[in-house]
């Protein structure tokens, strides 16, 4: 087969001949553009936001809708009823007792999450030896569900005295901390949720410990060396050139812990189930739903939820967007 | 290039098998069974396991599938059901408690009356009249029942009662509470209680003790009202009972619960005949030795039963069989293959009393005598609907929280007129 002389695929070049300054695959034609610029990222995207568009915001949109209508039982009604569930569920005592334990519960959680998670990101990043297990034993927990640690720290956190004392109480009794016995999350008190953040922050200040040892690393070395050159003490460096680099890693760890501690349910459902005063919305929304089938007061309780989250992660898109913008 | 393809069809390949699977479960062939229950614990699994073998023998070519969801005592498995009913997509048969736990089914059409079965199979002549009475809805029969519980018990270690010289567990709440006393003064618990549920659950006996049965049913038919008299007195009982238990550290499950009774930490715990079963086979207790029971404080000749039953769901695939299995169900012979494996008696009274021995033994021969008054319980869906037993649920944890007593009784009247 003789091959045209033209033929892109061969370009005879001669040492006489000046370098050609074209590449041969620039030679090559490009391809069409058919439609928009946009057109094939958006169509390579399309399906996931189909998807989330039905399954995400369709579902929200219904949701929202059915906390406006009187639908109760295995009969759904649509009937618009106006924000007649929104005022009685402001009237609900179990609820009011739910948002303040949620409060409660949210600052003492993420705060010591934050604290502890920092202090132990702070510890690895002096360098320890077998730094990698520590960070293991210190993620581990996060792997765990939420129920099998609800399960365990039922028993740590039992209130039984006399014979029938158990886990932290027994362990403070054989060490001769007596007066560190607590009925924890059983106390009669509306802190008892409280109690609740020590399995919470088990599970998830290694997360956090994770999230500022990134952000830790993430400092260039060439800044602390300059720093050191110039004389800085260490706690120097470390509050003015690591600090201020750690701030959005602060600010993701606080929201991450914020969000997941608004929708903590399966942790207090496997804990003690009924206990009013660990309750919160999320443990509500899926009892009056499920057990009362009261579907308006749980799409009303889910729409309340859904507000908090947006008023916590709202501020952190627009955050996110201004930077990225920078 | 080939590497990327290769990717492309993996994931092909792999959606593919994932869209196979999903076929598999739901385009269902046409003799098949789906039978869904709350049944994966210890004896009940195996009982169901037993039931279904049965039913496949007796119905050659239909295969029996098992749709059973663990957790939550039935909780978890109730959610999912609800989302299925609501769907339109239900199993061929489903579980509820008797009673007017399967209020709301009815009203909503997702059951079918199944009364012309009770005639055919003869089910009215075998199950006792307070049964039937609790079984029926709106006049109609729309469950067979496959077993019974009883919750009006307490149970107690006689070795404990021996040491603390109490001659024997009290008749009424009051010679309990006089008991109590006693029993503080020697540095015991008179009383283990677990999660809130349990709670409730002796909230019932306490009614039902308190009120005796005629008036225990008619607070839950609505004609006395919670604010009366009699109930507020009942009530009054109630939150000393509570006092004197271990509410405050109350255990975490009703194992644990009974466990302290067991151990000897405390001395009665009121639960239902579960806890029977319990101790004999993961505690190796024997009854009337290790441990022992009696009808609650005020309550002996009543039976306060609740029970499992399967219904026949609107829509399901095939009809025919929902029915031959719920024939299985209310048969002698079904009964008697699960009840022996799950720890309760059969609802029949006609079952082979042989195959029940030691508690089961005394259970089935109260459950049989005629002078025996039955009534449904609270705390496991018969005498209430859902709404108002959820509703009931959240005062109830409010009373036990801030001990508003006047606040719970108003709450409940009102929630009854509500719920209705």
């Amino acid at each position: 087969v003789n091959l045209p002389v033209h033929s892109p695929l061969h370009t005879p070049r001669h040492s006489s001949e000046p370098v050609s300054t074209r590449t041969p695959r620039k030679q090559r034609k490009p391809r069409k553009q058919i439609g928009p610029i946009w057109g094939p990222g958006l169509l390579l995207v399309s399906p996931s936001l189909i998807l989330i568009g039905i399954f995400v915001y369709g579902f929200l949109g219904w949701n929202v809708r059915v906390s406006f209508s009187n639908w109760r039982g295995l009969t759904p009604s649509y009937d618009w009823v106006g924000l007649d569930n929104y005022t009685s569920l402001w009237h609900d005592e179990r609820f009011r007792g739910d948002v303040r334990n949620l409060i409660v519960f949210t600052t003492v959680f993420v705060t010591g999450a934050l604290v502890l998670g920092f202090f132990m990101a702070m510890l690895l990043d002096k360098g320890v030896r077998g730094e990698g297990f520590f960070r293991g034993v210190y993620l581990f927990p996060m792997a765990i569900s939420f129920i099998a640690t609800a399960i365990v720290w039922r028993w740590l956190m039992d209130n039984g005295s006399g014979q029938d004392t158990a886990g932290l109480n027994k362990l403070f009794a054989a060490v001769g901390l007596d007066f560190l016995r607590s009925d924890w999350h059983k106390s009669n008190s509306m802190w008892a949720i409280a109690a609740v953040a020590l399995p919470a922050g088990w599970a998830l200040s290694g997360y956090v410990m994770a999230l500022f040892l990134a952000g830790m690393r993430g400092v260039n070395e060439t800044l602390r060396e300059s720093a050191r050159l110039d004389g800085a003490s260490e706690t120097q460096i470390f509050w003015h050139v690591v600090r201020p680099h750690l701030r959005p890693v602060t600010f993701s760890a606080l929201l991450i812990m914020v969000h997941i501690s608004l929708k903590t349910f399966d942790l207090l459902y496997a804990l003690d189930q009924g206990n009013l005063r660990i309750d919160t919305p999320s443990l509500y929304m899926w009892f009056t739903t499920f057990d009362g089938g009261f579907y308006d007061r749980g799409a009303t309780i889910a729409t309340v939820l859904l507000l908090g989250v947006a008023l916590v992660v709202g501020p952190y898109v627009w955050f996110t967007l201004r930077t990225e913008r920078r | 290039v080939w590497k990327g393809r290769l990717t492309i069809l993996s994931l092909v390949l792999v959606s593919v098998l994932a869209a196979l699977s999903m076929c598999n479960i739901r385009g269902a062939s046409n003799d098949q069974l789906e039978v869904y229950s709350w049944w994966t614990g210890p004896g009940e699994e195996e009982g169901l396991a037993a039931m279904a073998k049965s039913f496949e023998s007796a119905n050659p070519g239909v295969r029996f599938v098992n749709a059973a969801v663990s957790g939550g005592a039935g909780s978890n498995a109730k959610a999912i059901l609800a989302s299925r009913l609501l769907a339109n997509d239900p199993p061929d048969s489903y579980q509820r408690h008797a009673g007017l736990e399967l209020l709301d089914d009815v009203r909503s059409g997702k059951v079918h009356d199944i009364s012309d079965l009770y005639q055919q199979q003869g089910w009215v002549k075998v199950f006792p009249k307070g049964l039937l009475q609790n079984l029926t809805i709106d006049g109609k029969l729309y469950a067979v029942p496959v077993n019974i519980h009883r919750a009006n018990l307490m149970f107690f270690n006689p070795r404990t009662l021996k040491e603390l010289g109490i001659a024997a567990p009290p008749k009424t709440w009051s010679e309990f509470l006089a008991q109590a006393a006693t029993i503080k003064s020697k540095g015991k618990v008179a009383l283990a209680v677990g999660p809130e549920w349990t709670q409730k659950h002796l909230l019932e006996t306490v009614l039902l003790g308190e009120l005796g049965a005629d008036k225990y049913e008619q607070l839950f038919a609505g004609q006395i009202g919670w604010l009366s008299p009699d109930v507020t007195a009942a009530l009054d009982v109630y939150a000393k009972v509570l006092a004197v238990s271990d509410v405050k550290s109350a255990a975490g499950d009703w194992q644990p619960q009974v466990d302290r009774v067991a151990s000897g930490s405390a001395v009665y715990a009121v639960m239902g005949d579960w806890a029977s079963s319990y101790l004999e086979s993961s505690k190796k207790l024997q009854w009337r030795d290790g441990y022992d029971v009696v009808a609650s404080p005020g309550t002996d000749g009543v039976y306060d039963f609740l029970s499992d039953s399967f219904t026949l769901p609107t829509g399901a695939r095939r009809p025919d069989l929902s029915r031959k299995w719920l024939i299985e169900c209310g048969s002698a012979e079904g009964q008697n293959l699960f009840n022996p494996l799950k720890g309760s008696i059969p609802a029949r009274t006609d079952a082979d009393a042989a195959l029940y021995q030691g508690y089961l033994g005394w259970a089935l021969q109260q459950w049989r005598d005629p002078k025996t008054r039955i009534v449904g319980s609270l705390t496991h869906g018969v005498v209430a609907n859902n709404a108002y037993n959820a509703e009931i649920d959240s005062a109830l944890g409010l009373f036990v929280q801030s001990g508003d007593q006047g606040k719970f009784a108003k709450t409940a009247e009102q929630q009854f007129r509500e719920t209705q």
